[in-house]
């Protein structure tokens, strides 16, 4: 009697067991998938910032130092390791796009040429599905997060050895409700 | 009372089911009433019973294409609606769904549905008056609004029920409309063919208002406030739906295309004025209870 009882314990438990490291593992490649997700993202952004800063240059010249901006803290993200240090880079780098867009404003040449609107077009693109990749993500990770902290399937976590993910830093003027002009 | 993303999605699927259930019924009855008058016998009920099955199978799995088609959607060009294509791309990832096809249909009207089965096979359709009048912050909008009826799966409920019921009243549509648009000219050729459309029309006419009864019992207007709260969640910005809701509101002229089977697809009711078929709660109040919404 005492033994099917702990037969059945031990059965349970193993059940558990395999169910909470299934739950790990799923949530796991569903990080590393939301990050493939705004990887791609970022890529397709760094490959359009050239043909961006090519095409301002024939109108706006006296923006030099803008575009060198541009330039430099495209290369930074580009080169940078950690998530932390490729979000803040990006969100920098957003800011200054949106600089930029702001001065084309002045070129009313700049303004009506098609190939800028259609690069304008493709970066605002861009931008939305790293915001949106962005939520997407960090969501995800505080799910993840916060599923290796809770007992008991913490102790899973730590015989899996699992770490918690970092979040992709959300820019400081956003934290705020986003207002539109209405 | 707050209902999961997955209680919402099982309570479609399981009205979807009990929609055809029922529809068959009474498809039976009057079929019943129709084999017993003419006398054809078993032979009959046999016949009734395959073509209920086979209208079903075809409706259920073909109902997105046919309200497509009904309302003359065509695919949306990748070059020349790239900024539609565009919006719809972004709006799927924060949504996290593939994203839907894309179609256009060229109407004045400001409007969009979406329709399918599930996410997997969704189809988001805007008009051309749609594009015209909206900033890229109405567009997406208006488009995160239909990808959370294609999330929670309102569009296979929506779209089976309208298509499935709603077949009688397209037919009864293309054949009154081809009798008042060519009517004129024909008449003195051939009358004989033509009045017998003209009776099939108007058995189809004094049918399709209890068609119309059962469209708007399932589908509750509490969707339409829903599919506004959660788009606007989805791109964590209420002011882009509101602003394009206000302008969908001070447009007034009728779809021509859209019948009762597809209109309460659409995000605003394609006939303005018409109070009868109330499948949208008023707009204003659509607009007051968004902008009342913290994200």
């Amino acid at each position: 009697m005492v033994g099917w009882i702990i037969l059945g314990a031990i059965i349970i438990i193993a059940l558990w067991f395999i169910g909470t490291y299934n739950m790990f593992i799923t949530l796991r490649n569903r990080v590393k998938n939301a990050w493939a997700q705004i990887d791609v993202q970022l890529k397709r952004r760094y490959d359009l910032i050239p043909n961006l800063v090519e095409t301002v240059k024939g109108y706006a010249k006296h923006e030099r130092e803008l575009f060198e901006k541009v330039t430099e803290l495209r290369s930074r993200a580009m080169s940078a390791k950690s998530i932390k240090d490729v979000g803040e880079a990006n969100n920098q780098l957003t800011q200054t796009l949106k600089t930029l867009f702001a001065v084309a404003e002045n070129y009313p040449e700049l303004k009506a040429n098609e190939s800028f609107l259609k690069l304008q077009e493709e970066l605002t693109n861009t931008e939305n599905k790293i915001a949106f990749a962005r939520q997407f993500y960090n969501d995800i990770v505080m799910r993840f997060n916060m599923a290796q902290q809770k007992i008991p399937a913490a102790f899973v976590a730590k015989m899996m050895g699992l770490t918690p993910e970092e979040y992709y830093p959300v820019p400081e003027e956003e934290r705020g409700a986003v207002r539109v002009e209405f | 009372m707050k209902k999961t993303l997955y209680e919402l999605r099982s309570e479609n699927i399981r009205k979807t089911y009990i929609f055809l259930i029922v529809f068959s019924l009474i498809l039976f009855g009057v079929g019943y009433f129709l084999v017993y008058f003419f006398e054809w016998g078993l032979t009959g009920f046999v016949l009734l019973g395959i073509f209920i099955i086979i209208y079903n199978i075809v409706v259920y799995n073909n109902s997105d294409k046919i309200a497509l088609l009904s309302v003359g959607a065509v695919p949306a060009d990748p070059e020349r609606f790239y900024l539609l294509h565009n919006v719809v791309e972004e709006v799927a990832i924060a949504a996290g769904i593939p994203k839907p096809k894309v179609y256009v249909m060229n109407e004045p009207q400001p409007n969009a549905f979406a329709t399918g089965r599930n996410p997997e096979n969704a189809s988001i359709c805007v008009t051309t008056g749609l594009l015209s009048m909206m900033n890229r912050e109405e567009l997406q909008g208006v488009i995160a609004h239909e990808m959370s009826h294609i999330r929670n799966y309102d569009i296979l409920l929506m779209t089976v029920v309208g298509i499935v019921a709603g077949l009688i009243i397209i037919l009864r549509d293309l054949i009154l409309r081809g009798m008042w648009l060519g009517g004129g000219r024909r008449r003195e050729r051939d009358r004989g063919a033509g009045s017998i459309v003209l009776l099939i029309g108007i058995i189809l006419a004094i049918l399709s208002p209890i068609l119309v009864a059962l469209i708007r019992a399932a589908i509750s207007r509490q969707r339409e406030f829903l599919a506004d709260a959660t788009g606007a969640y989805i791109v964590r910005d209420p002011y882009g739906l509101a602003s394009a809701l206000k302008k969908i509101a001070s447009y007034q002229k009728p779809m021509k295309k859209a019948s009762e089977a597809t209109a309460h697809l659409f995000i605003s009711n394609p006939f303005p004025g018409r109070s009868y078929f109330s499948t949208h709660p008023p707009v204003e109040e659509r607009i007051k209870r968004l902008l009342s919404i913290t994200i």
